[in-house]
């Protein structure tokens, strides 16, 4: 059975174009236990709206948890207190009456706040352009059985093409590393015999690329995997080390 | 009576023929062509990247911050193939009669059966670009069962199918962005189409992150931008998506075709409080292991494991033995609206039914359950707190898909030279209902196997778009227009918020013009929009300036095209005196409660074109004839 809970938010707001935000208190009340976070946040700017005051700006889209758009930082903890969750399927009974919830968007050096919780993550799709795909044309495919594929291989391929591309990995990252996300896009591919054929340029223009767009280094703290919302694994990060290592020691890379 | 253009010939031939039969353009001149593509769900992503393969120049659009966010990515079940990998019978012809039929006949037969002969194509392409599909310890790919047909030809990744596609039209995509010769623009919106002489040449569109309008000069348009279920407020659809691309298109000239075809999908998590900002789906796969049922009692309020066996009503299986659950959504929906409103739905509302998995729990073990299903049990387990491996879900018929479109001919060009529409934004292949696991097979057909063949004919018959094009008055129009009407939205400064108005505007569309329409309630549905219309341009307040990201001035401007566009959906659903797949008129029902067709009087396409806001719309029709099918009542039973 559902209740209504107070709140007490605190949300960063940052304007357009503006280097510097800040924080500013919302009361959000009779907020009711079965409303999703986003839901929760829709309301108090309908408030604001009524009010004459500027809404809050925040990425959302699908609401089921699967577009990747949403995400924010909640208590210190991206996506909020909920394992394998994204903030859209975050629902209100995950708090207590009377809590204070600290609301920011993702930092990072690779991601920069366009407005309130909204960042420029275009940095993942630049380093998918780098070499996150297979190079087949339209209509030059075999037969989907010409290739058989062993289940526990493919298995493990669907867990790491499971990314949504979020970006709460990096967010989780002391060091702002998207290695999980790239981990998992390698791996994803490295599975499979039909990545094979570009698997050690793929991995080296990849990893190239996410160190230009400026994401740390991978120093095993884990907190990407507990932040992520589809649960990867950690071990992709050293499945896209071991690609990264034979590529570079084989002898058909320069 | 518009022209669709279907070639001559035997239907098994006519897309070999016709393919022939089209002009190509050299490959040194592809490079001259730019293609304009809105929208980078399946279909806008796999249209963009094989026009890219082939050498056009390609620009592409989309108002999400990332192509890979489109929501086709939400699509769970599977896509439809006519592999027969289980051999179970299965055929082109099979799944092109399924269609068909599952279509309650309101579709071209030519446009399906080529839909039918490509399905194949797509399975093979997307496992080669690396999609996970789910396989069998042999290594061979695995498939399920969907409604509406007695084989299993659906391929599948986990729950999350139209993900895993997504991701690799959007891989392909990427990899033409790298190449050099698609240039991609995220988070920008398309509010114009610029015709000149009659001819689609190009878009005005703002970059939502800036708020600059900027035009775009093409030799082709695509629109791959959806469907308009969010019209109704509450649907499945993501928040962002849209009807105003194809709207615009349309004030621009191009027909819309059956507005009036929605699907409503019966396996969605029922409605809860006023605050509810979308609804979402249960995918239909469940309904594989999932049987459903209510009590035989009105108003038991029982808990369902308190209701023993003789006391529900399983009644998909009591009414439909040789479909059982797995009837098509029109079907399954209405029956399920029909128990509801006979006093037996259960829960809170009184508006749901159970979905139960017990007997599958027992007959197949919890761990294959889960593994055919987990992240769909967890999502539901997370929205609503309850645990479907323990008690069954509850579930209610939400708004999914919209069958109607723009009107397109058999080379998915609209009426307007040079503007083509693939995806959901059209209207073809699926008739006035959609079986499961077809909307993927649709997109990515138009996009990889479909469109590249049929826009190089119309390249090939014009030349390249020069290079002062956007000089031209109609664009300098249109950027004004376009500019003009969103300072004005924000210069209303009233007391209603946007969303307000769309809560409205969504209500009297669900409870008129939903499940179950009727002449009354069409008719006050007519005269009650124009008023909630009016007073949006009186009384919508919006915060901030055009000159920034502005969610609400986005907002804002999809609702007033919805404001218009459920006008012309209304004027549809009451000009169709019949019922038909997902558009059921109360007045035209069998005995037995089943949709009830006038193949005399409506076998054909309603297109409608503008004539001014407010004003009746003229309708064209296009005859739908049927040489391969036979015309019958649907039966499932």
């Amino acid at each position: 059975m559902s209740k209504t809970i107070n709140l007490t938010l605190k949300v960063w707001r940052q304007k357009c174009g503006d280097p510097k935000g800040l924080f500013e208190t919302y009361k959000a009340k009779d907020v009711d236990t079965d409303m999703s976070f986003l839901e929760m946040l829709d309301v108090l700017n309908e408030r604001l709206i009524k009010d004459g005051k500027d809404p809050i700006s925040f990425d959302h889209d699908c609401r089921e948890g699967i577009c990747g758009a949403c995400g924010a930082v909640v208590n210190g903890q991206a996506h909020g207190p909920l394992e394998g969750t994204t903030l859209c399927q975050l629902h209100m009974r995950n708090f207590n009456d009377g809590q204070t919830l600290v609301i920011e968007p993702w930092r990072a050096k690779g991601f920069p706040v366009l407005k309130d919780l909204i960042v420029d993550r275009s940095s993942f799709d630049r380093i998918i352009q780098a070499g996150g795909f297979i190079s087949i044309k339209s209509g030059s495919a075999p037969d989907a059985h010409a290739i058989p594929v062993s289940k526990p291989d493919s298995d493990r391929a669907m867990d790491a093409a499971q990314c949504i591309g979020c970006g709460a990995c990096v967010a989780a990252c002391p060091n702002g590393s998207a290695m999980l996300f790239v981990g998992a896009k390698v791996s994803h591919f490295a599975l499979l015999p039909q990545g094979r054929v570009e698997a050690s340029q793929r991995v080296q223009l990849m990893v190239k690329q996410m160190d230009r767009e400026g994401f740390g280094n991978c120093s095993n703290e884990y907190e990407c995997e507990a932040a992520c919302p589809k649960e990867i694994s950690v071990a992709n990060i050293a499945r896209m080390n071991k690609e990264y290592r034979n590529s570079i020691l084989s002898t058909d890379s320069k | 009576m518009l022209d669709s253009k279907i070639p001559s010939g035997p239907l098994q031939d006519k897309w070999t023929n016709h393919k022939f039969n089209l002009k190509l353009v050299n490959p040194a001149n592809k490079r001259k062509y730019t293609v304009l593509v809105v929208g980078t769900g399946l279909a806008g992503a796999s249209a963009a990247a094989s026009l890219s393969e082939m050498g056009y120049n390609v620009e592409v659009f989309c108002f999400q911050d990332s192509p890979r966010r489109a929501h086709s990515i939400a699509a769970q079940g599977g896509i439809n193939a006519a592999k027969n990998y289980p051999n179970d019978g299965d055929s082109i012809k099979r799944l092109f009669y399924d269609t068909i039929k599952g279509g309650d006949f309101r579709s071209r037969e030519a446009n399906v059966y080529r839909l039918a002969e490509v399905s194949n194509n797509i399975i093979d392409q997307c496992v080669a670009q690396g999609v996970p599909f789910a396989r069998e310890y042999s290594g061979y790919l695995e498939n399920r069962s969907f409604g509406g047909a007695q084989v299993s030809r659906t391929f599948y990744a986990r729950g999350q199918t139209g993900q895993q596609l997504l991701l690799g039209a959007y891989s392909a995509l990427m990899k033409e962005v790298s190449r050099g010769s698609v240039k991609m623009h995220p988070r920008t919106e398309m509010l114009d189409l610029v015709v000149i002489d009659g001819v689609a040449k190009g878009i005005i569109v703002r970059d939502l992150v800036t708020g600059k309008l900027t035009s775009y000069a093409g030799d082709a348009v695509v629109l791959a931008t959806g469907g308009y279920g969010n019209v109704f407020y509450l649907s499945t659809n993501a928040k962002g998506s849209n009807v105003t691309a194809i709207w615009r298109a349309h004030k621009k000239g191009a027909f819309l075709a059956n507005p009036c075809y929605t699907q409503i999908h019966p396996t969605c998590i029922p409605i809860h409080g006023d605050y509810q900002s979308k609804l979402t789906l249960m995918s239909e796969s469940l309904r594989n292991d999932g049987r459903v049922w209510v009590p035989k009692d009105k108003n038991d309020k029982r808990k369902p494991s308190e209701i023993s066996e003789q006391e529900r009503d399983y009644f998909l299986e009591r009414k439909y033995p040789s479909f059982g659950n797995l009837v098509p959504r029109d079907i399954a929906s209405r029956n399920a609206k029909e128990q509801c409103d006979a006093g037996k739905g259960v829960g809170l509302t009184g508006q749901a039914v159970y979905l139960d998995f017990a007997d599958a729990i027992k007959r197949l073990g919890k761990s294959v359950i889960q593994e055919r299903y987990s992240n769909l049990f967890d999502m539901y387990k997370k929205i609503t707190d309850d645990n479907p491996y323990e008690t069954p879900m509850m579930i209610y018929p939400a708004v999914h898909y919209t069958m109607g479109g723009l009107w397109v001919d058999y080379n998915l060009m609209s009426n307007l030279p040079g503007l083509f529409v693939i995806g959901e934004a059209n209207f073809s292949d699926h008739g006035a209902n959609r079986l499961g696991a077809s909307a993927l097979m649709q997109g990515l057909a138009d996009g990889y196997f479909v469109l590249p063949y049929t826009i190089g004919d119309y390249l090939a018959k014009s030349a390249p778009v020069a290079k002062n094009m956007m000089e031209h008055s109609a664009f300098q129009e249109a950027w004004r227009h376009a500019d003009e009407k969103i300072k004005y939205m924000l210069s209303i400064k009233g007391k209603r918020t946007v969303d307000d108005f769309h809560r409205e505007l969504g209500k009297l569309l669900w409870d008129k013009c939903g499940m179950a329409r009727n002449e009354s309630g069409l008719k006050e549905a007519l005269r009650r929009i124009p008023a909630i219309r009016d007073e949006f341009w009186q009384n919508v307040t919006i915060r901030g300036s055009e000159g920034e990201l502005n969610q609400t001035l986005e907002r804002a401007g999809r609702v007033a095209d919805f404001l218009e566009f459920g006008e012309l959906l209304v004027t549809d659903a009451l000009h169709r005196r019949e019922s038909c797949g997902g558009h059921f008129r109360e007045e035209f029902q069998t005995p037995e409660g089943e949709a009830l067709r006038d193949d005399e009087n409506f076998t054909y396409v309603s297109a409608w074109e503008y004539t001014g806001v407010g004003k009746a719309p003229n309708l064209h029709k296009e005859e739908l004839k049927f040489e391969e099918v036979h015309l019958s009542q649907r039966s499932y039973k």
